[in-house]
């Protein structure tokens, strides 16, 4: 789950003010645990946070950037509301404030997450529902990435697809990808302990056996490159519009 | 035609546009949107190589001599596809209307093939639009933007009984191929625009028109990649996949090309420049010239020949729109057909080998 940053601020020398505000590291590792729900990272490494700063009475100011002008404004808006809540909750600040630049929708974004107004009342009609559904759909695209990220490098040191099939997570070497998996298909409610099978169907949750296994990877697969696709296309994007941001780069 | 090695390649830009987004054709009031679009596709252009990269002020109204040299002269092109864009709440003559592409086209016959559009909100008017456009320009294809915002609406499925009317219509007319928009999108706010189940339903219904999806539902390829292996009418749209990715992106547009080539094959993959957004020249010259990384990690996609390519690069458009292929271009008996429909594989006959297997 996201929220909450793991450092809290340190404690200010009075509260007197008057210093001017500083980069956080606190802020800044609970913008970490934000992810853009479609391209599946932290907003941190896409080089969305143009800069985050924190005044010694605890008012938070967070800004953030987008690849284009026109990015689409619901993901948009999950992406700010997190960031709302992750530094909100950050031990030691008063207040929060996270503004989206340089977006067609920034008025009605800004504005209805500073709010706490939700998606539709935000967009005065031109929603009709709030996104849960939308990110639910995304987390389990994630999933299906993630299992592609955690069962190709057994796939490549010999595992059948049917030896995957009788693999439970606690059979799985230790590693970020795994954590990730686990972590996007606890948020969806489905099986991510030590005991639950590598390989489910990302909406019922259910082992995948049998004939269904060689399709089930190969979709694992493609969805993940086609997040990856998506994400160097708008970090290349980014780069476009704000020359040299902290953004990620294609390796080699 | 570009001549390389030996091999001669039949081109078909399958994507490409004539736009006005100069100052002058803003709307007013919607100056921001007007701007901030061809901002964003200038944006876009940066993902190709730097030597081609324009100056905004070229890059919002370029000339009918600069097109015609960029696209046919340099850029290895026989015959190009209009795909009109119209945005008229931001653009007063339309970005790139079908009128004003074939008022240009006129001029050079035989290099164009002009597409139109439609749009099933707009009612009986839209209807008679589209019978005036077919019968004026001689279309067999339309472009469809299914996210666009109109009056109120934010967005339509082609499965609405609307968006049906309208294609029995152009079917009637002798509309064939009809490319929809599945990319970067700005309305509607809440719906998932890139959702291609409605084109699934569609090319089932209209089993002999061609739905060319463009820009093969980036960002959501897997959804599309598994509709297409199910409908035998369905097809890949390469725009932006090519511009964007083959010279920022290679190993990611590898990829990406793989998985296409598995799931969708080289019979219905079709190339298009999205000029002006990126030239043809280098695009058609590096997708000749590429191949696979030597790399375990691509070793099970399906392999690219020459053939292949001559099949995407032209000639499976050249089957969907009739165009002429001179006699010494076309493939012969061994490389297949291009565009076959009877290649289309159900989803069981692809779950076969996977890597390690």
């Amino acid at each position: 789950m996201r929220g909450g940053g793991r450092g809290a601020l340190p404690p200010s020398a009075g509260g007197s003010g008057g210093s001017p505000p500083r980069a956080s590291t606190a802020l800044l590792e609970a913008l970490e645990t934000v992810h853009d729900p479609e391209l599946n990272r932290p907003i941190t490494s896409l080089g969305f946070v143009a800069s985050c700063t924190v005044s010694e009475s605890g008012d938070a100011r967070v800004r953030l950037r987008l690849p284009t002008y026109f990015c689409a404004p619901n993901f948009a808006f999950l992406m700010v509301a997190d960031a709302y809540d992750a530094v909100s909750a950050v031990p030691g600040v008063q207040h929060a404030e996270v503004v989206l630049e340089d977006h067609f929708a920034s008025d009605a974004i800004n504005g209805g997450v500073a709010a706490r107004a939700g998606f539709v009342r935000s967009f005065g009609g031109e929603a009709v529902s709030e996104l849960h559904g939308l990110r639910a759909d995304f987390l389990r695209k994630a999933v299906m990435a993630g299992t592609d990220q955690v069962c190709r490098p057994l796939l490549s040191a010999g595992a059948s697809p049917a030896e995957l099939a009788r693999m439970v997570l606690g059979d799985v070497p230790p590693s970020p990808e795994l954590d990730r998996l686990r972590q996007r298909r606890a948020e969806l409610g489905l099986p991510a302990g030590d005991g639950a099978p590598v390989l489910i169907d990302p909406v019922t949750g259910d082992p995948v056996t049998g004939d269904a296994l060689p399709l089930h990877l190969r979709r694992a697969r493609v969805t993940r490159v086609g997040i990856d696709a998506n994400a160097s296309v708008c970090t290349g994007m980014l780069r476009q519009r704000y020359p040299d941001p902290s953004a990620e780069r294609e390796d080699p | 035609m570009y001549e390389v090695n030996g091999e001669k390649y039949f081109v078909v830009d399958g994507h490409m546009h004539y736009w006005n987004a100069a100052p002058d054709n803003w709307v007013p009031g919607a100056e921001k949107y007007a701007k901030g679009w061809i901002e964003c596709f200038h944006a876009y252009q940066g993902l190709g190589p730097p030597e081609t990269h324009w100056p905004l002020e070229h890059f919002e109204r370029y000339s009918e001599e600069d097109l015609m040299k960029d696209v046919f002269e340099d850029g290895h092109v026989d015959v190009a596809i209009f795909q009109p864009t119209y945005l008229k709440e931001w653009y007063r003559e339309g970005f790139n209307t079908t009128e004003r592409n074939a008022l240009m086209g006129e001029k050079h016959p035989g290099k164009f093939v002009y597409n139109t559009r439609f749009d099933p909100r707009d009612g009986d008017a839209g209807i008679e639009e589209l019978r005036r456009n077919v019968e004026r320009f001689g279309c067999k294809g339309v472009k469809l933007y299914t996210a666009e915002w109109n009056a109120g609406s934010r967005g339509y499925k082609l499965t609405d009984p609307a968006a049906y009317r309208y294609l029995e219509v152009a079917q009637n007319l002798g509309i064939r191929n009809i490319h929809v928009h599945k990319g970067p999108t700005i309305w509607p706010l809440d719906k998932d625009a890139f959702d291609v189940s409605d084109v699934d339903h569609a090319a089932t219904d209209f089993p002999e028109l061609n739905f060319i999806v463009e820009h093969v539902g980036l960002p959501r390829i897997e959804d599309f990649c598994f509709m297409a292996t199910q409908e035998p009418n369905v097809y890949a749209g390469l725009a932006v996949v090519i511009g964007g990715l083959m010279h920022a992106r290679p190993k990611f547009f590898a990829k990406v090309m793989g998985e296409l080539l598995f799931w969708v094959g080289e019979d219905k993959m079709i190339f298009g420049s999205d000029y002006a957004i990126w030239e043809p020249k280098w695009q058609v010259e590096g997708f000749v010239a590429w191949d696979y990384p030597d790399r375990e990690e691509f070793s099970d996609y399906p392999g690219v020949t020459t053939a292949s390519k001559k099949k995407m690069l032209g000639l499976n458009a050249a089957r969907l729109y009739d165009i002429e292929v001179p006699a010494e271009l076309r493939l012969d008996k061994e490389s297949g057909t291009p565009a076959a429909r009877e290649d289309a594989q159900l989803v069981d006959d692809k779950s076969q080998p996977v890597a390690g297997a």
